[in-house]
C-alpha cells in the first residue's frame, strides 16, 4: 500500500475508510512525530471522523492524543466546562456541527424582526462558545454550515428569508465576520466541501437516522481531509515553494524542438488556454508569498525565452530560482532548495513526466510530487485540492515575502564587491528595532515561530493564544526583532522568549528567519536580553539547544556567546552564562 | 454468487475492522464479538454495503439479527 498516495487527492474514500487500521499501523512505523491534543466537541457522531483525521495528521507527521465530547455535548463540554477537558489542555478544538445542530429555522408566519432574532438566538450561541473555549488559549476549528438537503420552498429557499438555504447564508457571513473578532478562530468551510463532493454524496439520510451521523461515510475521509490542511497550516507545516516543469506543464510544447512560436501559451486554442489558466493559479500564489522556481531540462536560454512570449503570464523575475540545464532533476530541486535557503520538505514539485516525477520523489522522498497526470487540465486540482499552501491568514509579510528574496539577491550581487565581510555590512547600512511584543505583532510573531527551523535552538512551537498570555506576562522576556537595511525592510524576523524565575533567565525559544542569516542580528538580539537582564537583576542565563533534522546550524551558537555547556545527553545541550563573563560582541546593526 | 464466496468476502471485512480473522458462521451476533459496538456495526453495514454494491433498506437494516440474516439478505439483494 503506498500510504502517501492514497492520503492525497483523488482519495479512495471508500478503501480509506475500510483500511484504516491497516494504514495506522503503516503510517505509526514512522518514528518522528510531534504530538498534539486535540479536542473534537460534536454536534453529532464523530467517531469515524477522529480516526480518520488521525490517519491525515499522522501522514503529516503530528500524532495526535483525542479527546472525543459524549454525542452531541459540544454546547455542554464549551459552556459549563469539564475536569476531563482541562485536563486534557488542548492544542486545537475542532467543534463538528452543521445545519443539523440549528435549534430553530424561521417559520413561514415569522416576520424579519422574529427571524433576525432567530439568528441572533444561534449565532449567540456559538459566540458563547467560542468566548467560553478561549480561556484554553488555544486554535478553535469550527464548521460552518452545509445546506439542508431538501427544500421544500424549492429555488424559493434561496432567496426568500423564510427560507433554510436563506437562513444557512445568514448565518455563514455572521460566522465569517466573527473571525475577524475572535483570535485563534478558524472555520472548517463544509459549505465549500459539501458543494464541491455534491450535497446528495454529502449526506446520507440512512447513515443519519441510524448512527446520528451529519454526512456520509464516503464524506467522512474529505471532511478530515480538509481539517488536515487547516491543522498543518496551524502548525506551520504547510509547503513554501512551488516547483515547476517547464515544456508541457507551464506551456504546451517543447520550447527546445517547437520554439517561441510554436509554444502553446495564451488564448488561441483550447490547450493554450489550459495552460495559460494554470500560469494564472501560479501567479496567484506568487502574490501571496509562495516561492517559484523552475525545474526544466532545457538550455537556458531556451528556457528563459519561453517567458518571454506574448501571451506568458508568468515572467522570468517571478522565479527566485531558476534551474534549466541537464543535471538530474532531483539535483536541481536540492540546488533550489539551498539557494533559496529552505527545508527540501517545504517543496512541491509539478512536472508532467512521470519518469521525472519518479526520480524526485524516489530520491528526495520528503518533497511533494503529486501524481498530476499529464493533462494539463487536472494540474490545478492536483495542487488547490491537497492544500500543499493553504494559508490560515493572510498577513502582509507573506504578500511581501517574494520582495525579500529579490532583495536578497542583491545583497547577494553586492557582497562579492567588497574588501571584507564587515564592510560588506557596513555598506548596508542596517538598523533594528528590538522590542517587546506589542499586540499588533503577535499575529506574526505567532507564525515566525511555528514555521522557523533552522535558525531556532528549541523548535517550541506555541498557539496564538499562549503568545498573548506571555505578552502579558512579566515574568517573561519576550523580545521580537525588526530589521531593515537600504534595499529595504526584512520585516520582523527574530524572537527571543526568556523565562525570568529567581535571578535566572532561561531561554525557552530564540529563533531568527533565514533570510537575515549572516547579518548579526543574533548578536544584536542578544545584545538587547543582556540589557534587560542587567535591568532585572539577573546574574545567569541559561539556553537550551534541542536538536532537530534541520537545526543543526545553531548547535554551537551558545559556544560562540561565551556560555559553558553544563549537561548533554543525545545530541541536546543545556548551556550557562555568568552574566559577568559575558563580552559584548561587535555588530553593525543600528538598534532602536 | 454462492454462500462459500459471501462468507470469505464477509471474513475479509471483519479483518478489516477488528483487525483479526474470525471465523464466521449463520449463528453469529454482534454479542459473540467483543468490539461488536454500535459504531462498528455502522462500520459493517457501510463496508457491506459497498463490497456487494447494494443498499440496505431502513427495514432490512433493523431485521438482520445474526449473520445469517445479513448473508440472505446480500443474496436476496444481488440477485435484484
Amino acid at each position: 500500500m503506498e500510504i502517501e498516495k492514497l492520503l492525497s487527492y483523488p482519495l479512495d474514500n471508500n478503501l480509506i475508510i475500510r483500511k484504516k487500521k491497516q494504514i495506522k499501523k503503516e503510517l505509526l512505523k514512522d518514528n518522528k512525530f510531534m504530538k498534539k491534543s486535540i479536542a473534537i466537541l460534536g454536534g453529532s457522531t464523530t467517531s469515524e471522523i477522529k480516526n480518520i483525521l488521525e490517519l491525515f495528521l499522522l501522514d503529516n507527521g503530528i500524532k495526535p492524543n483525542f479527546y472525543e465530547s459524549e454525542y452531541n455535548k459540544y454546547y455542554e463540554d464549551a459552556l459549563f466546562g469539564n475536569d476531563e477537558l482541562d485536563k486534557f489542555n488542548p492544542d486545537i478544538i475542532y467543534i463538528h456541527t452543521s445545519n443539523v445542530n440549528i435549534i430553530e429555522y424561521p417559520e413561514l408566519k415569522d416576520s424579519l424582526d422574529d427571524i433576525n432574532q432567530l439568528l441572533k438566538t444561534e449565532i449567540n450561541k456559538y459566540k458563547s462558545i467560542w468566548q467560553s473555549l478561549s480561556k484554553y488559549h488555544c486554535a478553535i476549528i469550527q464548521n460552518n454550515f452545509d445546506y439542508p438537503i431538501n427544500r421544500s420552498l424549492g429555488n424559493l429557499d434561496c432567496y426568500d428569508i423564510h427560507g433554510k438555504t436563506y437562513f444557512i447564508n445568514q448565518l455563514n457571513q455572521e460566522f465569517n465576520k466573527s473571525t475577524n473578532d475572535i483570535k485563534n478562530l478558524y472555520l472548517n468551510d463544509i459549505n465549500y466541501l459539501s458543494s464541491y463532493i455534491g450535497l446528495k454524496n454529502w449526506f446520507d439520510k440512512s447513515l443519519w437516522y441510524q448512527a446520528k451521523y451529519a454526512l456520509s461515510m464516503d464524506a467522512i475521509p474529505e471532511l478530515a481531509f480538509n481539517l488536515s490542511k487547516i491543522i498543518n497550516s496551524i502548525f506551520g507545516k504547510t509547503k513554501k515553494c512551488l516547483v515547476l516543469d517547464l515544456d508541457n506543464t507551464c506551456w504546451g510544447g517543447v520550447i527546445g524542438d517547437d520554439g517561441l512560436d510554436g509554444i502553446h501559451i495564451g488564448t488561441e486554442t483550447a490547450i493554450a488556454e489550459a495552460y495559460t489558466a494554470f500560469q494564472n493559479y501560479a501567479k496567484e500564489f506568487k502574490q501571496r508569498g509562495i516561492t517559484l522556481a523552475v525545474c526544466s531540462k532545457n538550455d537556458f536560454k531556451n528556457a528563459k525565452e519561453g517567458f518571454s512570449h506574448p501571451d506568458t503570464v508568468l515572467k522570468f523575475d517571478d522565479f527566485t530560482s531558476f534551474k534549466a540545464n541537464w543535471n538530474p532533476k532531483h539535483q536541481n530541486i536540492q540546488d533550489i532548495a539551498k539557494e533559496i535557503n529552505i527545508g527540501i520538505d517545504s517543496l512541491v514539485f509539478i512536472d508532467d513526466n512521470p519518469v521525472e516525477r519518479d526520480i524526485v520523489s524516489s530520491s528526495v522522498p520528503s518533497v511533494s510530487v503529486p501524481d498530476i497526470g499529464d493533462d494539463v487540465i487536472h494540474f490545478i486540482d492536483h495542487i488547490d485540492r491537497n492544500g500543499y499552501f493553504e494559508p490560515i491568514s493572510l498577513l502582509a509579510d507573506d504578500i511581501n515575502r517574494n520582495k525579500y528574496y529579490e532583495d536578497n539577491k542583491k545583497r547577494t550581487q553586492e557582497e562579492a564587491t567588497f574588501q571584507s565581510y564587515d564592510d560588506f555590512l557596513i555598506s548596508l547600512e542596517m538598523t533594528a528595532e528590538i522590542k517587546s511584543f506589542s499586540s499588533v505583532y503577535l499575529d506574526r510573531i505567532t507564525q515566525l515561530i511555528n514555521k522557523t527551523n533552522q535558525f531556532n535552538l528549541t523548535t517550541k512551537r506555541y498557539t496564538a493564544g499562549q503568545i498573548v498570555s506571555i505578552a502579558n506576562d512579566d515574568s517573561y522576556i519576550k523580545m521580537y526583532g525588526k530589521l531593515t537595511d537600504k534595499y529595504g525592510d526584512n520585516g520582523l524576523i527574530a524572537i527571543i522568549i526568556g523565562r525570568v524565575q529567581n535571578s535566572c533567565c532561561y531561554i525557552d525559544l530564540w529563533l531568527m528567519s533565514c533570510r537575515v542569516l549572516k547579518r548579526g542580528m543574533e548578536f544584536a538580539m542578544f545584545d538587547e536580553l543582556i540589557k534587560h537582564c542587567r535591568k532585572r537583576n539577573i546574574v545567569e542565563i541559561v539556553g537550551y539547544y534541542y536538536k532537530t533534522a534541520k537545526n543543526n546550524m545553531v548547535s554551537d551558537l551558545y559556544d560562540k556567546f561565551d556560555f559553558e555547556l553544563t549537561e548533554e545527553s543525545a545530541g541536546n545541550t543545556v548551556w550557562k552564562l555568568n552574566l559577568d563573563k559575558y563580552k559584548a560582541k561587535e555588530f553593525f546593526i543600528g538598534v532602536n | 454468487m454462492n454462500e462459500i464466496e459471501i462468507v470469505e468476502r464477509l471474513e475479509d471485512i471483519f479483518e478489516d475492522i477488528f483487525d483479526e480473522r474470525i471465523v464466521i458462521a449463520r449463528n453469529i451476533t454482534a454479542d459473540d464479538i467483543e468490539d461488536w459496538d454500535s459504531l462498528n456495526h455502522i462500520n459493517i453495514i457501510v463496508a457491506i454495503e459497498k463490497e456487494f454494491g447494494i443498499k440496505f433498506t431502513l427495514n432490512e437494516l433493523q431485521s438482520q439479527k445474526t449473520v445469517g440474516d445479513t448473508i440472505d439478505l446480500i443474496i436476496k439483494k444481488s440477485n435484484e
